[in-house]
């Protein structure tokens, strides 16, 4: 039975807006008040503003669990783990850690840019809380790791950025503590850096040590952990599978569609006299709602409409869309049954994209019913513009058209290709 | 749940976030586990100082005994300072400097110790002391060079040591004592009022001519002793020259009422540090 590492009991945190705004009063401001308050022309106090960055947010991780926490700017997710890193302490509640607590919420905290980059690995690693001989050990890794061999004895201030970021990352990815707690560095260096940083944070996983991580990235989130926290004005509102909540947040925090949508007042439901929609929605094979969908899973796009009038032929189409609102690509049913009007009735058709096709983050469908007319115009006779969407996730199991590569993959499309090569053998190869 | 057993495993030691109890807390052992970070903090100091300077480490040299030759002149000669027992003034007024700029130097570092390092107190945790520790055991090593200069300086005299010289890190002790205090209540206030590096040229100054570095405490008459041993570097000078020179009488009273004073200092740095160093990372 897995223990606890972190439990949070209705943990809260208030700051006052002064100090939020404008950092430090002055002795004078606080001289004068003094003054004011003896001389009873400001008798009574005026209570400041407050807010609360996190409020009776409580939760329970278990020993190996990565949990990804999200939410909007602001949400008090820097402050959740400011808290759990003990930086700040919660104005009430409580949280237990179990174990070794480490967090990195900045690469590179406590560098200095005068000393060398062998000084900073074991100045960092002091202030990171590794021991001098842990340091020693470890060190030919982190060098290897970051990649600086040739400049261990230039200060580091000469370093290009990508290289102290590096360094940097790499001797906070060689602490070993029971619990580690990331905020968002994965968003800094170059793509094959990511890569290396997002295969350790796997490895550290895998080792059964337990990981929170805080990203904007749902892709990454979705890669990464089973389970996630979504945050918002400080509370917890959602808390589950990694898929499902990332759903939500997408949803319904960032205004995406969701991945079912109906229109039960026909007067209400895009469409005119010829056809009218009644409803559109994502499934996974099996044909259950779906609001993420693995890469290697075929999608279905299911339009229900209402045929109106029986002279007017026209085609059912889908066209998607990704986060970038880029346009990944449009379809319609060829079927030739389509080239005739069909009786007036309820109809429901459903497109199927290949697995291993879309790439991975948001696919916004807007699905449409278009009559062709001679000249290549399209007449729409019915249009549900960003009617529904999913996400697509990619689990990283080496089974797909990333391969083992985990680092950023652009493009719309992600296509798994049937690949062929032949060679020929050197004939003056010397053995 | 945990055991007592489980409980001495690191890995399995749960510790409580919490909001904190007002009152006095402190975690030596803590304080203890993390003495490489110390050593770390103080080691950076020390090589940052340094770098890039064309003199590098013999500013600890240059300045004591700069002043030295400055206070020799204006004191010694033109306004006629005697040193008392036929000590010759410049040896005199070193050995006062020594300790005085040790203790000036705390003064300084300590009071932008905890906001020079914001970066890593909003980053990370550790025991908020170890900073101002760190702030007074950095310039222990300018004393130590400045220290091998006071040697130069009994050889260039032919003055010969005493073995009263083994008190010496009893009064050390007591510098360091009292700049800690001083520290804290420095470091945790200018986190908040940024006030304090613009009030710094003034307090050591001012407690610098409190201090008897350029004059000798017999230069006050005894009955006002207790008024001058108020102020913990009176002890801690007074206390070093009858160390190191030799001559003269201890003046055990001021000694022990400034050790007593540097003490307070420290017990009330401590208490208003661990007070207002939960709010570090909120304000600064």
């Amino acid at each position: 039975m897995a223990e606890f590492a972190i439990r949070a009991e209705a943990l809260s945190k208030q700051y006052q807006i002064g100090q939020l705004l404008r950092r430090h009063d002055t002795m004078r401001d606080q001289i004068a008040s003094a003054a004011r308050a003896v001389a009873h022309l400001d008798f009574e106090r005026k209570p400041r503003e407050t807010i609360w960055a996190i409020k009776d947010v409580s939760f329970e991780i278990d020993q190996g669990e990565i949990v990804g926490i999200i939410g909007r700017n602001g949400a008090g997710k820097t402050t959740l783990l400011r808290l759990l890193s003990r930086i700040s302490e919660p104005t009430s509640g409580y949280a237990d850690v179990r174990g070794r607590l480490r967090s990195l919420l900045e690469v590179g905290t406590g560098f200095h840019a005068e000393l060398t980059g062998r000084e900073n690995i074991y100045l960092n690693g002091a202030i990171l809380g590794m021991r001098r001989a842990e340091v020693s050990r470890k060190f030919d890794e982190i060098v290897e790791f970051a990649g600086v061999e040739k400049f261990l004895d230039t200060p580091v201030k000469r370093y290009s950025s990508g290289m102290y970021v590096r360094l940097a990352f790499s001797v906070a990815a060689h602490l070993e503590p029971e619990i580690l707690i990331v905020d968002e560095v994965l968003a800094v260096g170059d793509v094959e850096f990511q890569r290396k940083c997002l295969g350790k944070m796997e490895s550290i996983g895998a080792a059964g040590r337990t990981v929170v991580f805080v990203s904007h990235s749902m892709p990454t989130i979705l890669r990464l952990c089973e389970r996630v926290i979504l945050l918002d004005a400080g509370r917890k509102i959602a808390d589950g599978s990694a898929g499902s909540v990332v759903a939500q947040y997408l949803h319904a925090q960032a205004g995406l569609s969701p991945a079912h949508r109906e229109w039960p007042d026909p007067e209400r439901a895009p469409g005119g006299d010829v056809a009218r929609f009644v409803s559109v929605r994502v499934m996974d094979a099996n044909g259950a709602t779906a609001e993420t969908l693995d890469v290697r899973e075929p999608v279905g796009i299911e339009l229900v409409f209402d045929v109106l009038r029986p002279d007017t032929p026209f085609v059912p189409w889908i066209a998607l869309y990704n986060e970038n609102d880029a346009h990944v690509f449009s379809a319609m049913d060829t079927d030739p049954v389509w080239h005739e009007p069909r009786e007036p009735g309820r109809y429901t058709s459903v497109a199927w994209i290949p697995e291993n096709l879309l790439n991975e983050g948001t696919i916004v469908v807007s699905p449409s019913l278009n009559t062709f007319a001679s000249g290549g115009r399209a007449i729409l006779q019915a249009s549900a513009n960003q009617a529904v969407s999913f996400q697509v996730f990619d689990a990283a199991e080496g089974d797909t058209a990333r391969g083992n590569y985990p680092g950023v993959w652009s493009a719309p499309v992600r296509p798994m290709l049937r690949w062929t090569t032949s060679s020929e053998r050197a004939e003056a190869r010397v053995r | 749940m945990s055991t007592p057993a489980a409980s001495r495993d690191p890995a399995q030691r749960v510790f409580r976030v919490k909001p904190s109890r007002p009152f006095f807390s402190l975690d030596v052992r803590e304080l203890l586990q993390y003495h490489e970070l110390l050593y770390f903090l103080v080691w950076r100091d020390v090589k940052v100082r340094y770098k890039q300077t064309a003199l590098g480490v013999l500013w600890a040299v240059i300045q004591p005994f700069a002043a030295m030759v400055i206070f020799s002149i204006i004191f010694g000669r033109l306004a006629n300072i005697q040193s008392p027992y036929g000590v010759p003034y410049p040896l005199f007024v070193f050995t006062g400097l020594l300790p005085w700029q040790y203790f000036s130097s705390c003064l300084t570092s300590s009071a932008q110790s905890v906001s020079g390092n914001a970066n890593l107190v909003t980053k990370v945790y550790f025991p908020r002391l170890i900073v101002p520790l760190a702030a007074i055991v950095s310039p222990l090593i300018d004393f130590m060079f400045a220290f091998i200069v006071l040697l130069g300086l009994f050889v260039f005299y032919s003055y010969p040591p005493h073995w009263h010289a083994v008190a010496i890190p009893v009064f050390l002790g007591m510098a360091l004592l009292t700049a800690f205090g001083a520290g804290l209540w420095l470091s945790a206030l200018n986190v908040r009022y940024r006030d304090i590096p613009y009030v710094m040229p003034f307090i050591v100054q001012i407690w610098f001519f409190l201090t008897p570095v350029i004059y000798p405490v017999t230069l006050v008459p005894p009955r006002f002793h207790w008024i001058i041993a108020l102020n913990p570097m009176s002890g801690v000078i007074d206390g070093f020259r009858w160390a190191v020179l030799g001559r003269g009488l201890p003046h055990y009273g001021v000694y022990a009422l400034s050790a007593l004073m540097g003490l307070c200092f420290t017990v009330s740095g401590l208490w208003y540090f661990k007070r207002v160093e939960r709010t570090f990372a909120d304000v600064i």
